[in-house]
């Protein structure tokens, strides 16, 4: 388990309450759960607090939430010192950099991420470097394991990274040019570097695509038999029904 | 190897548009209300006719998981069916690209599986980590409900039906059903007790099933080409193609999908450009993501290794989620399952006292054991604290955190006992410290 505390006391703003914007967003986040069950939506609300106020979740967020939702601070409080991607104290205005530091990321040098994050932004997790604006923490598996070594600044992830990439990514938060999310290296995605090893029979993509209104789902007569492959009509298709 | 028309995944890598058109022209929603029509049972049969296990990890028959649920609701409560895209297990990053480049297979299936469990709606447990991941299976959905394929009518079967998409913030422990319920439910993600089970008693109190996104993304596929083709690949009782996930010390780390039951070897060398250093550099192998135990390199063990259910249960170890995180000499085994430790340290939801306390001991003791500042009977110690922490707690955490200490205990005690040796015969001035700190 994780100890986490709420930030001190003079980190704290005084109040916070949600824009007119999120809680319209707020009511329908609520709708998609059964009635009485709002407190359902504590995640979702506490991210979006979270967001508004830069990043990190203040104690008055938490309790503006739990009275949004009708539930004990109690309650909501679990929740945000519970679930690890809830920050409690300020990080970085630029950039919050979450370095993947489990053993599939450090099998494939995330140490060297960690030594550029201690040198350019500060020592220790979780503080703000000097400007305010950044702050770095060793998070467990973000689910890249492929692209490996690999960060999560904000919402998305910089893959494939070497210390030199990764100081360029770092660079571009602090000149407003951020690099392109995804893989730093040449490679698409998660295939293999050089180029896929499958998937390259052209003929599985030959079905034209219907362009932007295909209409109802194609409706074949029968369903597909054994062994026969998904994207070839045994019938002609015909004119899709309504 | 498995043929490319054989693949369910075609746009695995995202080279094509993930978008309700392009997913169409791969074959997707193609007589969906036709399947709908065959009728519940119809589809059930169908599902355990293919020998489906699920791709989650445990490995459950996905048909027999299906037909738990109650036929008809006699009290009033209605069904639901929850998506597990919690994806966190360390190794594993293959949902997510079914969730950012083939979103429509699982939002097909997710139709597809709730009409034949008749559950009234749909919940997709996102991880809070993959932000673009649900952003875009987001839109999919919002493409499925315009174009009429879900939501009233669906697909113009008569099946009224809703998908909605929630997400976690970060723990582990969420994918775990009933953590993932609880949280689903705004609480804590702490794992209830089972009996009862979810199919009884799950989401706000109602009767529920919780899949795999792979589990249900390959459901469609199943109902179009039938159960005899998808048992077709692979070996009895370990039918199907997977989604297999190589990290670590490849030369190409990459995803790809396989048929069941491809040989390790194979596999590491066709797809990811074989071990760096050529096989024989191979230490050892986790073959199922960070919860099972590694398989050393060696004749008897990785190089006879068949990646399926049984062929890793051969070996001592378990295909889980199908993450294969490779290991070669370089590697410092006690440190890197040191690190996993750790990771199941951090994790713990603090629930149950046995993995509560005995994941931060195992993580001491095997930081210790790295540097070589331990005593030979402390193996035997770990080993024994393994043991009571196995099958001693609510959920299969504590299992799952067990079970690599086991396999380092199991394969490289040597070298735990050289390093001990090797720091016992070196003066130094620290003392050794004894397990009980």
């Amino acid at each position: 388990m994780a100890n986490r505390r709420l930030a001190d006391a003079h980190l704290q703003p005084k109040e916070f309450s949600f824009t007119a914007e999120n809680r319209a967003w707020a009511d329908k986040v609520i709708a998609r759960y059964p009635e009485g069950r709002q407190a359902s939506a504590v995640i979702p609300l506490l991210w979006r607090a979270q967001e508004q106020a830069g990043g990190w979740l203040p104690q008055k967020a938490i309790e503006h939430v739990a009275d949004f939702l009708g539930m004990a601070k109690i309650r909501v409080l679990e929740v945000a010192t519970f679930y690890t991607m809830f920050l409690l104290s300020p990080v970085g205005k630029k950039a919050h950099v979450q370095v993947c530091g489990t053993t599939p990321c450090r099998l494939r040098g995330a140490d060297a991420l960690f030594e550029v994050c201690a040198r350019k932004i500060h020592p220790e997790p979780l503080h703000v470097s000097g400007d305010g604006n950044y702050s770095w923490e060793e998070v467990e598996c973000l689910g890249a394991c492929v692209n490996a070594p690999m960060v999560l600044i904000w919402n998305d992830t910089y893959e494939d990274l070497t210390a030199e990439s990764f100081e360029k990514v770092l660079d571009g938060f602090a000149n407003g040019k951020p690099a392109k999310p995804g893989p730093q290296i040449e490679r698409h995605f998660s295939a293999p570097v050089g180029g896929a090893t499958t998937l390259t029979d052209p003929s599985l993509y030959v079905r034209p695509s219907g362009g932007d209104n295909p209409g109802p789902a194609l409706t074949d007569a029968d369903a597909k038999k054994a062994a026969a492959p998904a994207n070839v009509r045994e019938t002609p298709a015909g004119q899709p029904s309504t | 190897m498995l043929e490319d028309k054989d693949r369910i995944f075609k746009n695995l890598y995202g080279f094509h548009d993930w978008g309700l058109a392009g997913a169409r022209a791969r074959g997707a929603w193609d007589g969906t209300r036709d399947i709908l029509a065959r009728g519940r049972d119809a589809l059930v049969n169908e599902m355990k006719a293919s020998g489906q296990r699920g791709r989650g990890g445990a490995g459950f028959p996905t048909g027999l998981k299906w037909s738990f649920m109650p036929k008809e609701s006699k009290d009033g409560r209605p069904s639901y069916l929850v998506i597990n895209a919690d994806e966190s297990e360390p190794g594993t990053c293959k949902d997510r690209e079914i969730m950012r480049h083939d979103p429509h297979l699982l939002v097909e299936g997710c139709l597809i599986a709730g009409f034949a469990m008749g559950a009234v709606a749909c919940y997709i447990y996102v991880r809070g980590e993959f932000i673009r991941e649900r952003e875009r299976l987001q839109a999919a959905i919002d493409q499925a409900y315009e174009a009429g394929l879900i939501g009233k009518n669906a697909c113009g079967s008569g099946y009224d039906y809703d998908i909605y998409v929630h997400h976690g913030a970060g723990a582990y422990i969420c994918g775990e059903e009933t953590a993932l319920l609880e949280s689903l439910e705004g609480k804590k993600g702490q794992p209830r007790l089972k009996p009862p089970f979810p199919a009884n008693v799950g989401l706000y109190g109602c009767p529920t099933t919780v899949n795999n996104v792979e589990t249900i993304a390959q459901a469609p596929d199943i109902m179009r080409r039938g159960a005899a083709w998808f048992s077709s690949i692979g070996r009895a009782n370990n039918t199907g193609t997977k989604l297999f996930c190589i990290s670590g010390h490849v030369n190409q780390p990459c995803n790809v999908e396989e048929q069941m039951g491809i040989p390790l070897r194979e596999l590491l060398e066709k797809h990811a450009g074989g071990v760096r250093g050529g096989w024989d550099n191979l230490l050892a192998v986790i073959p199922g993501g960070s919860s099972m135990p590694l398989v050393p390199a060696g004749a008897d063990q990785a190089d006879t290794l068949l990646m399926d259910f049984d062929g890793c249960r051969d070996k001592k170890s378990a295909l889980g989620t199908a993450a294969v995180i490779v290991m070669d000499k370089s590697t410092d085994i006690v440190r890197a399952m040191a690190r996993i430790s750790y990771f199941y340290k951090h994790e713990s939801c603090g629930q149950c006292t046995p993995c509560r306390e005995g994941m931060g001991w195992m993580w001491r003791v095997l930081m210790r054991m790295a540097d070589g500042r331990a005593h030979r009977r402390e193996i035997d110690m770990l080993m024994d604290v393994t043991k009571q922490i196995e099958g001693h707690t609510i959920c299969a955490f504590g299992d799952g955190a067990a079970w690599p200490v086991q396999g380092l205990l199991r394969h490289f005690r040597p070298e735990i006992e050289r390093r001990i040796d090797q720091y016992a015969a070196n003066p130094h001035p620290e003392p050794v410290r004894v397990a009980a700190e």
